[in-house]
């Protein structure tokens, strides 16, 4: 997900200060994980430099949160294509898991074992997350489903390179 | 992964082997499932997770191996050495089953449906019918009990399904790929009220399921490969 991309598409609402749209960052996407106000106030600085937002000047005695934005023509320009622009799907082929994979039955360790604690793994955080969904509102609903889909995308690998290990043992051998 | 056992397991299983002509379908299982936990079996086509349930729940006898059914309260029982007549006795007081499809009475209404449990087990007629419409008032079908299954959605007939077998208040509920011929939302709520009844009255569930999102939904896993259970999730107690 892209954190910048996202507090300017937040900013694209209204004028905001930094305070509120950490806030709105938080209550939207931030499940688990909560965007850091250094993090924040770097974001709109850059945002500033690049002439996608703009600061509406400041009010006395005041800290960075005292600090009003709004997006810029640019900003919006920058929203728009970004909301338009599918994403190139990642295949992750050189996945830190794929490589230990091959890594282990290259030097004979058991690669089924790494893969069923992965799976745990996997399994521990679906369930967490199915948790969350049934206290949540139906914004944290889909956030924890997009989550879920997607661990689920890592297990079915898991269980077909399970699958696998026999034959990917004999080629990697060979080869 | 490994789970270590700190309370008397409701059902265990000792040295399960079972085989169908030359082919094993089970190798040795051990498996403890501990009173009032929803346990997910998972594991690929094939590697005997079914005939795991059906020895469990005193459908099938086991070759070699015993199960051990221990309910709340009373003496153990060794389900796989009792007749068949006493097995078939518990598997309607103790026991609950849902399928894949929900496989009721095309011709029964869905309270009617709901209540066959409850008739074979010997409860009157209006007792029957009363706790099967509060069952299925409680699964969100308060209105639709005197429909057939067929003009039923594909989610609220499992949801029929799932009351019929809960309506006896088993100890223990099987369930065979419970949501697995429905889309993601209607599995989902299926799923959702059936575990939230669940884990109100304590019940335990041994469920089935090649999906990783319905397994999600329970307190652990286990992974049936080649007829025995995948060596990091077997009980080490």
């Amino acid at each position: 997900m892209n954190n910048s991309l996202t507090l300017l598409g937040l900013l694209n609402r209204e004028p905001s200060y930094g305070y509120d749209l950490k806030h709105s960052y938080d209550r939207y996407f931030g499940t688990g994980k909560a965007l850091a106000f250094g993090q924040v106030y770097s974001t709109l600085a850059r945002m500033v430099r690049d002439e996608l937002i703009r600061a509406l000047g400041e009010e006395t005695g005041a800290g960075p949160d005292r600090k009003k934005y709004e997006i810029t023509g640019a900003g919006e320009d920058k929203v728009h294509e970004w909301l338009f622009t599918p994403d190139v799907p990642s295949e992750n082929l050189q996945s830190n898991l794929f490589a230990k994979t091959v890594i282990a039955l290259l030097l004979g360790n058991d690669a089924e074992q790494l893969l069923d604690l992965q799976r745990s793994e996997h399994m521990a955080r679906m369930r967490e997350l199915t948790r969350l969904k049934q206290e949540g509102d139906l914004l944290q609903i889909l956030m924890c489903d997009h989550g879920l889909f997607h661990i689920e995308a890592d297990l079915r690998w898991i269980d077909l390179t399970g699958a696998r290990l026999t034959q990917l043992k004999k080629e990697l051998q060979s080869a | 992964m490994k789970t270590t056992s700190t309370t008397s397991p409701i059902l265990s299983a000792r040295g399960l082997h079972h085989s169908f002509g030359p082919t094993q379908a089970l190798r040795g299982i051990d498996l403890d499932v501990q009173a009032g936990e929803v346990l997910a079996v998972m594991g690929p086509s094939g590697s005997g997770k079914s005939t795991l349930l059906h020895c469990l729940a005193g459908v099938f006898i086991p070759d070699a191996g015993a199960v051990t059914y221990r309910p709340p309260g009373r003496s153990g029982l060794e389900i796989s050495a009792l007749r068949e007549s006493k097995r078939a006795r518990l598997r309607l007081t103790d026991f609950g089953f849902v399928f894949q499809f929900g496989q009721l009475l095309p011709e029964l209404s869905a309270v009617d449906n709901v209540s066959i449990p409850l008739l074979l087990a010997g409860t009157r007629r209006p007792e029957a019918m009363r706790r099967s419409s509060e069952l299925l008032e409680r699964l969100e079908l308060d209105g639709l009990g005197a429909r057939l299954p067929g003009e039923l959605s594909g989610g609220q007939a499992q949801r029929v399904a799932v009351a019929r077998a809960l309506v006896t208040a088993p100890a223990v509920l099987f369930a065979d790929e419970p949501t697995g011929s429905l889309d993601s939302l209607a599995s989902e709520n299926v799923l959702t009220l059936m575990l939230e009844f669940v884990r109100e009255t304590g019940t335990t569930v041994v469920m089935i399921t090649h999906d990783a999102r319905t397994a999600a939904y329970a307190d652990r896993e286990v992974i049936v490969r080649d007829g025995d259970i995948a060596a990091g999730y077997r009980v080490t107690a």
